[in-house]
Protein backbone atom coordinates (compact mmCIF):
# COMPACT_ATOMS: atom_id res chain seq x y z
CA UNK A 1 0.00 0.00 0.00
CA UNK A 2 1.38 3.33 -1.08
CA UNK A 3 1.76 6.18 1.38
CA UNK A 4 -0.48 9.24 1.19
CA UNK A 5 0.60 12.26 -0.84
CA UNK A 6 1.11 15.67 0.67
CA UNK A 7 -0.98 18.13 -1.28
CA UNK A 8 -1.14 21.90 -0.89
CA UNK A 9 -3.55 23.95 -3.00
CA UNK A 10 -3.89 27.71 -2.61
CA UNK A 11 -5.16 30.62 -4.69
CA UNK A 12 -2.42 32.64 -6.37
CA UNK A 13 -4.25 35.55 -7.98
CA UNK A 14 -6.95 34.10 -10.26
CA UNK A 15 -5.20 30.76 -10.50
CA UNK A 16 -4.84 27.84 -8.13
CA UNK A 17 -1.30 26.79 -7.30
CA UNK A 18 -1.03 23.11 -6.44
CA UNK A 19 2.04 21.50 -4.88
CA UNK A 20 2.20 17.73 -4.47
CA UNK A 21 4.77 15.48 -2.78
CA UNK A 22 4.42 11.80 -3.64
CA UNK A 23 6.07 8.90 -1.84
CA UNK A 24 7.43 6.55 -4.48
CA UNK A 25 10.69 4.71 -5.11
CA UNK A 26 10.80 5.55 -8.86
CA UNK A 27 13.28 2.77 -9.65
CA UNK A 28 14.72 3.18 -13.13
CA UNK A 29 15.54 -0.48 -13.75
CA UNK A 30 19.15 0.55 -14.40
CA UNK A 31 20.47 -0.03 -10.90
CA UNK A 32 21.88 -3.21 -9.41
CA UNK A 33 21.58 -4.42 -5.84
CA UNK A 34 24.45 -5.45 -3.55
CA UNK A 35 24.57 -8.95 -5.07
CA UNK A 36 24.74 -7.58 -8.63
CA UNK A 37 21.19 -8.40 -9.66
CA UNK A 38 19.30 -5.66 -11.53
CA UNK A 39 16.62 -3.91 -9.47
CA UNK A 40 13.40 -4.07 -11.53
CA UNK A 41 11.93 -0.83 -12.81
CA UNK A 42 9.14 0.55 -10.63
CA UNK A 43 7.81 3.98 -11.38
CA UNK A 44 4.72 6.14 -11.65
CA UNK A 45 3.36 6.01 -15.20
CA UNK A 46 0.41 8.35 -15.18
CA UNK A 47 -0.69 11.29 -13.08
CA UNK A 48 -4.03 13.07 -13.26
CA UNK A 49 -5.45 16.01 -11.37
CA UNK A 50 -9.15 16.77 -11.28
CA UNK A 51 -11.18 19.64 -9.87
CA UNK A 52 -14.99 19.82 -9.90
CA UNK A 53 -15.15 16.80 -12.20
CA UNK A 54 -12.82 18.41 -14.74
CA UNK A 55 -9.36 17.04 -15.55
CA UNK A 56 -6.95 19.93 -15.08
CA UNK A 57 -3.73 17.99 -15.59
CA UNK A 58 -2.84 14.69 -17.21
CA UNK A 59 0.75 13.52 -17.42
CA UNK A 60 2.68 10.45 -18.49
CA UNK A 61 5.78 9.90 -16.43
CA UNK A 62 8.83 7.75 -16.91
CA UNK A 63 11.98 6.72 -15.13
CA UNK A 64 13.61 10.14 -15.45
CA UNK A 65 11.44 11.49 -12.63
CA UNK A 66 13.15 11.48 -9.24
CA UNK A 67 12.38 9.40 -6.17
CA UNK A 68 9.66 10.93 -3.95
CA UNK A 69 8.60 13.27 -6.75
CA UNK A 70 7.48 16.84 -6.26
CA UNK A 71 4.94 18.25 -8.73
CA UNK A 72 3.79 21.85 -8.90
CA UNK A 73 1.27 23.33 -11.38
CA UNK A 74 -1.31 26.09 -11.74
CA UNK A 75 -4.77 26.10 -13.25
CA UNK A 76 -7.70 28.46 -13.68
CA UNK A 77 -11.36 28.07 -12.94
CA UNK A 78 -11.61 27.10 -9.28
CA UNK A 79 -12.34 28.94 -6.04
CA UNK A 80 -11.40 28.50 -2.38
CA UNK A 81 -13.21 25.55 -0.83
CA UNK A 82 -13.17 23.51 -4.03
CA UNK A 83 -11.37 20.20 -3.93
CA UNK A 84 -8.44 19.07 -6.05
CA UNK A 85 -7.87 15.32 -6.39
CA UNK A 86 -4.56 13.89 -7.55
CA UNK A 87 -4.16 10.29 -8.73
CA UNK A 88 -1.22 8.26 -9.87
CA UNK A 89 -0.82 4.75 -11.28
CA UNK A 90 2.54 2.98 -11.40
CA UNK A 91 3.84 0.22 -13.68
CA UNK A 92 2.86 -2.43 -11.08
CA UNK A 93 -0.73 -1.26 -11.34
CA UNK A 94 -0.50 0.16 -7.83
CA UNK A 95 -2.46 3.40 -7.45
CA UNK A 96 -3.16 6.17 -5.03
CA UNK A 97 -5.63 9.08 -4.94
CA UNK A 98 -5.57 11.95 -2.46
CA UNK A 99 -7.53 15.15 -2.14
CA UNK A 100 -6.98 18.64 -0.83
CA UNK A 101 -9.21 21.66 -0.32
CA UNK A 102 -8.19 24.90 -2.01
CA UNK A 103 -7.40 27.66 0.47
CA UNK B 1 67.50 41.31 -18.83
CA UNK B 2 67.27 42.68 -15.37
CA UNK B 3 64.30 45.04 -15.90
CA UNK B 4 62.33 42.28 -17.62
CA UNK B 5 63.06 39.93 -14.78
CA UNK B 6 61.84 42.50 -12.29
CA UNK B 7 58.69 43.15 -14.29
CA UNK B 8 57.97 39.44 -14.32
CA UNK B 9 58.26 39.28 -10.56
CA UNK B 10 55.92 42.25 -10.17
CA UNK B 11 53.43 40.63 -12.52
CA UNK B 12 53.61 37.36 -10.62
CA UNK B 13 52.96 39.16 -7.36
CA UNK B 14 49.97 40.93 -8.89
CA UNK B 15 48.58 37.64 -10.17
CA UNK B 16 49.08 35.99 -6.81
CA UNK B 17 47.27 38.86 -5.13
CA UNK B 18 44.41 38.58 -7.63
CA UNK B 19 44.25 34.82 -7.10
CA UNK B 20 44.23 35.37 -3.38
CA UNK B 21 41.27 37.67 -3.71
CA UNK B 22 39.37 35.16 -5.83
CA UNK B 23 39.99 32.43 -3.27
CA UNK B 24 38.91 34.67 -0.44
CA UNK B 25 35.62 35.46 -2.17
CA UNK B 26 34.86 32.08 -3.70
CA UNK B 27 33.54 30.20 -0.66
CA UNK B 28 30.94 32.86 0.05
CA UNK B 29 29.55 32.80 -3.50
CA UNK B 30 29.54 28.99 -3.50
CA UNK B 31 27.82 29.06 -0.16
CA UNK B 32 25.20 31.43 -1.55
CA UNK B 33 24.50 29.17 -4.52
CA UNK B 34 24.15 26.12 -2.26
CA UNK B 35 21.80 28.11 -0.04
CA UNK B 36 19.62 28.85 -3.09
CA UNK B 37 19.48 25.14 -3.90
CA UNK B 38 18.53 24.34 -0.33
CA UNK B 39 15.87 27.03 -0.29
CA UNK B 40 14.35 25.70 -3.51
CA UNK B 41 14.11 22.22 -1.99
CA UNK B 42 13.30 23.36 1.53
CA UNK B 43 9.88 24.67 0.64
CA UNK B 44 8.76 21.18 -0.26
CA UNK B 45 10.88 18.88 1.76
CA UNK B 46 10.20 15.15 1.24
CA UNK B 47 10.95 14.78 4.98
CA UNK B 48 7.24 15.58 5.36
CA UNK B 49 6.46 12.12 4.00
CA UNK B 50 8.49 10.61 6.85
CA UNK B 51 6.86 12.94 9.38
CA UNK B 52 3.39 11.76 8.32
CA UNK B 53 4.49 8.12 8.57
CA UNK B 54 6.10 8.76 11.97
CA UNK B 55 2.96 10.30 13.42
CA UNK B 56 0.92 7.28 12.32
CA UNK B 57 3.55 4.91 13.83
CA UNK B 58 3.50 6.78 17.16
CA UNK B 59 -0.25 6.15 17.45
CA UNK B 60 -0.28 2.63 16.02
CA UNK B 61 -0.70 -0.33 18.36
CA UNK B 62 2.35 -2.53 17.74
CA UNK B 63 4.33 -5.34 19.35
CA UNK B 64 3.31 -8.24 21.61
CA UNK B 65 1.58 -5.84 24.04
CA UNK B 66 -0.41 -4.24 21.19
CA UNK B 67 0.32 -0.82 22.59
CA UNK B 68 1.08 2.53 20.98
CA UNK B 69 3.98 4.78 21.93
CA UNK B 70 1.60 7.51 23.11
CA UNK B 71 2.69 7.10 26.75
CA UNK B 72 6.41 7.16 25.95
CA UNK B 73 8.38 9.62 28.11
CA UNK B 74 10.82 11.45 25.87
CA UNK B 75 12.10 13.69 28.63
CA UNK B 76 9.29 16.21 28.96
CA UNK B 77 6.69 13.90 30.50
CA UNK B 78 4.85 10.74 29.38
CA UNK B 79 3.31 11.20 25.96
CA UNK B 80 4.62 14.75 25.49
CA UNK B 81 6.24 15.16 22.09
CA UNK B 82 6.26 18.92 21.74
CA UNK B 83 9.70 20.27 22.61
CA UNK B 84 11.13 16.82 23.40
CA UNK B 85 13.85 17.06 20.76
CA UNK B 86 15.21 20.28 22.27
CA UNK B 87 16.03 18.66 25.65
CA UNK B 88 17.59 15.43 24.33
CA UNK B 89 19.93 13.73 25.04
CA UNK B 90 19.21 13.72 28.77
CA UNK B 91 19.39 11.51 31.87
CA UNK B 92 16.44 9.20 32.52
CA UNK B 93 16.10 7.85 36.08
CA UNK B 94 14.07 4.80 34.97
CA UNK B 95 16.93 3.41 32.86
CA UNK B 96 19.71 5.13 34.84
CA UNK B 97 21.23 6.28 31.55
CA UNK B 98 21.71 9.35 29.43
CA UNK B 99 19.69 8.70 26.28
CA UNK B 100 19.23 10.37 22.93
CA UNK B 101 15.98 10.26 20.95
CA UNK B 102 16.77 7.00 19.21
CA UNK B 103 17.93 5.06 22.27
CA UNK B 104 14.90 6.39 24.19
CA UNK B 105 12.57 5.18 21.45
CA UNK B 106 14.17 1.74 21.75
CA UNK B 107 13.44 1.82 25.51
CA UNK B 108 9.80 2.75 24.88
CA UNK B 109 9.37 0.03 22.25
CA UNK B 110 10.74 -2.52 24.74
CA UNK B 111 8.82 -1.38 27.83
CA UNK B 112 5.52 -0.21 26.33
CA UNK B 113 5.15 -2.40 23.27
CA UNK B 114 7.05 -5.48 24.45
CA UNK B 115 9.23 -5.56 21.33
CA UNK B 116 12.57 -7.33 22.06
CA UNK B 117 15.48 -4.87 22.11
CA UNK B 118 17.34 -6.52 19.23
CA UNK B 119 14.16 -6.36 17.14
CA UNK B 120 13.60 -2.67 18.00
CA UNK B 121 17.15 -1.82 16.94
CA UNK B 122 17.24 -4.05 13.88
CA UNK B 123 15.87 -1.91 11.09
CA UNK B 124 17.39 1.42 12.10
CA UNK B 125 18.43 2.77 8.70
CA UNK B 126 15.90 2.41 5.90
CA UNK B 127 16.74 1.71 2.29
CA UNK B 128 14.09 2.09 -0.40
CA UNK B 129 11.08 -0.15 0.22
CA UNK B 130 12.74 -1.49 3.41
CA UNK B 131 11.64 1.33 5.69
CA UNK B 132 12.84 2.18 9.13
CA UNK B 133 10.23 2.97 11.79
CA UNK B 134 13.01 4.80 13.69
CA UNK B 135 13.66 7.30 10.92
CA UNK B 136 9.96 8.07 10.53
CA UNK B 137 9.42 8.45 14.29
CA UNK B 138 12.52 10.64 14.66
CA UNK B 139 11.34 12.88 11.80
CA UNK B 140 7.91 13.41 13.30
CA UNK B 141 9.10 13.88 16.89
CA UNK B 142 11.80 16.34 15.82
CA UNK B 143 9.29 18.27 13.69
CA UNK B 144 7.24 18.88 16.83
CA UNK B 145 10.09 21.01 18.23
CA UNK B 146 10.28 23.33 15.24
CA UNK B 147 10.67 26.94 16.30
CA UNK B 148 11.81 26.07 19.83
CA UNK B 149 15.32 26.80 21.16
CA UNK B 150 17.70 23.93 21.98
CA UNK B 151 17.80 23.52 25.74
CA UNK B 152 20.06 20.60 26.67
CA UNK B 153 20.82 20.38 30.38
CA UNK B 154 24.04 19.35 32.12
CA UNK B 155 22.55 19.54 35.62
CA UNK B 156 23.06 15.86 36.42
CA UNK B 157 26.51 14.38 37.04
CA UNK B 158 25.67 11.61 34.53
CA UNK B 159 25.03 14.28 31.90
CA UNK B 160 28.28 16.09 32.68
CA UNK B 161 30.14 12.80 32.41
CA UNK B 162 28.54 11.98 29.06
CA UNK B 163 29.40 15.48 27.81
CA UNK B 164 33.06 14.99 28.77
CA UNK B 165 33.13 11.58 27.08
CA UNK B 166 31.52 13.06 23.97
CA UNK B 167 34.07 15.87 23.94
CA UNK B 168 36.93 13.39 24.30
CA UNK B 169 35.50 11.37 21.40
CA UNK B 170 35.26 14.50 19.28
CA UNK B 171 38.99 15.20 19.69
CA UNK B 172 40.15 11.55 19.66
CA UNK B 173 42.56 10.91 16.80
CA UNK B 174 42.95 7.36 15.49
CA UNK B 175 42.46 5.09 12.52
CA UNK B 176 44.42 4.64 9.31
CA UNK B 177 44.22 8.38 8.55
CA UNK B 178 44.89 9.58 12.10
CA UNK B 179 41.61 11.51 11.98
CA UNK B 180 39.32 12.91 14.62
CA UNK B 181 36.00 14.72 14.27
CA UNK B 182 37.96 17.84 15.18
CA UNK B 183 40.27 17.45 12.16
CA UNK B 184 37.47 18.75 9.94
CA UNK B 185 35.12 20.37 12.42
CA UNK B 186 37.17 22.58 14.75
CA UNK B 187 38.21 25.38 12.39
CA UNK B 188 36.23 28.06 10.58
CA UNK B 189 35.65 28.11 6.82
CA UNK B 190 36.80 24.57 6.05
CA UNK B 191 35.16 22.59 3.30
CA UNK B 192 35.22 19.23 1.53
CA UNK B 193 34.52 19.71 -2.18
CA UNK B 194 31.53 22.11 -2.17
CA UNK B 195 30.34 21.25 1.30
CA UNK B 196 31.25 23.76 3.96
CA UNK B 197 32.23 22.06 7.18
CA UNK B 198 30.75 23.56 10.31
CA UNK B 199 33.12 24.36 13.15
CA UNK B 200 31.21 22.37 15.74
CA UNK B 201 33.15 23.83 18.65
CA UNK B 202 31.51 27.24 18.10
CA UNK B 203 27.87 27.89 19.03
CA UNK B 204 26.95 29.50 15.68
CA UNK B 205 28.00 26.56 13.51
CA UNK B 206 26.94 23.90 16.03
CA UNK B 207 23.48 25.48 16.15
CA UNK B 208 23.16 25.62 12.38
CA UNK B 209 24.23 21.99 12.02
CA UNK B 210 22.39 20.43 14.95
CA UNK B 211 19.06 22.19 14.43
CA UNK B 212 18.68 20.86 10.87
CA UNK B 213 19.07 17.13 11.62
CA UNK B 214 17.29 14.76 11.12
CA UNK B 215 17.31 15.62 7.43
CA UNK B 216 16.22 14.36 4.03
CA UNK B 217 19.40 13.48 2.16
CA UNK B 218 18.82 14.16 -1.51
CA UNK B 219 21.78 11.97 -2.53
CA UNK B 220 20.22 8.98 -0.76
CA UNK B 221 16.54 9.75 -1.17
CA UNK B 222 16.12 8.91 2.50
CA UNK B 223 15.52 10.71 5.75
CA UNK B 224 18.51 10.31 8.05
CA UNK B 225 18.87 10.77 11.80
CA UNK B 226 21.75 12.22 13.82
CA UNK B 227 23.09 8.72 14.47
CA UNK B 228 23.28 8.08 10.73
CA UNK B 229 25.17 11.35 10.26
CA UNK B 230 27.67 10.41 12.98
CA UNK B 231 28.11 6.91 11.55
CA UNK B 232 28.82 8.48 8.18
CA UNK B 233 31.47 10.73 9.74
CA UNK B 234 33.10 7.71 11.37
CA UNK B 235 32.99 5.83 8.07
CA UNK B 236 34.77 8.74 6.40
CA UNK B 237 37.37 8.66 9.16
CA UNK B 238 37.85 4.92 8.48
CA UNK B 239 36.68 4.03 11.97
CA UNK B 240 34.50 0.99 12.72
CA UNK B 241 30.80 1.82 12.64
CA UNK B 242 29.51 2.75 16.10
CA UNK B 243 26.84 0.51 17.57
CA UNK B 244 23.28 1.76 17.11
CA UNK B 245 21.82 3.71 20.05
CA UNK B 246 25.01 3.06 22.05
CA UNK B 247 26.16 5.13 25.03
CA UNK B 248 29.15 6.34 23.01
CA UNK B 249 27.01 7.78 20.22
CA UNK B 250 24.69 9.32 22.80
CA UNK B 251 27.67 10.98 24.51
CA UNK B 252 28.93 12.48 21.25
CA UNK B 253 25.39 13.61 20.38
CA UNK B 254 25.09 15.24 23.80
CA UNK B 255 28.36 17.14 23.25
CA UNK B 256 27.10 18.46 19.89
CA UNK B 257 23.58 19.20 21.16
CA UNK B 258 24.88 21.09 24.17
CA UNK B 259 27.15 23.19 21.96
CA UNK B 260 24.04 24.05 19.92
CA UNK B 261 22.08 25.27 22.97
CA UNK B 262 20.05 28.39 22.25
CA UNK B 263 19.78 27.62 18.54
CA UNK B 264 16.19 27.48 17.29
CA UNK B 265 15.28 24.01 16.06
CA UNK B 266 14.45 24.15 12.35
CA UNK B 267 14.35 20.54 11.16
CA UNK B 268 13.88 18.10 9.67
CA UNK B 269 16.03 19.76 7.02
CA UNK B 270 17.08 19.09 3.47
CA UNK B 271 20.64 17.91 3.02
CA UNK B 272 22.80 17.19 0.03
Amino acid sequence: MADPMKIRAAMAGDKVEVKVLMAHEMETGQRKDASGKPIPAWFIQSVTATCNGRTVLAAEWGTAVSKNPFLSFRFRGAKPGDKVAISWVDNHGDKRTDEATIS
Amino acid sequence: MKPIHRAAIVLCTALAAAAGMVFAQEPSSTEREIEKYRAALGEDNPAELWEARGEALWKEKRGPKAASLERCDLGVGPGVVKGAYTVLPKYFPDTGKVQDLESRLVTCMVTLQGIPEAEAKKNHFGSGPKRSPMEALAAWIASQSRGMPMNVSLSRPEEQRAYEIGKAMFFYRAGTHDFSCATCHSRDNQRIRLQDLPNLTTPRDAQRAYTTWPGYRVSQGELRTMQHRLNDCYRQQRFPEPEYASDAVTALTLYLARNANGGVYDGPGVKR
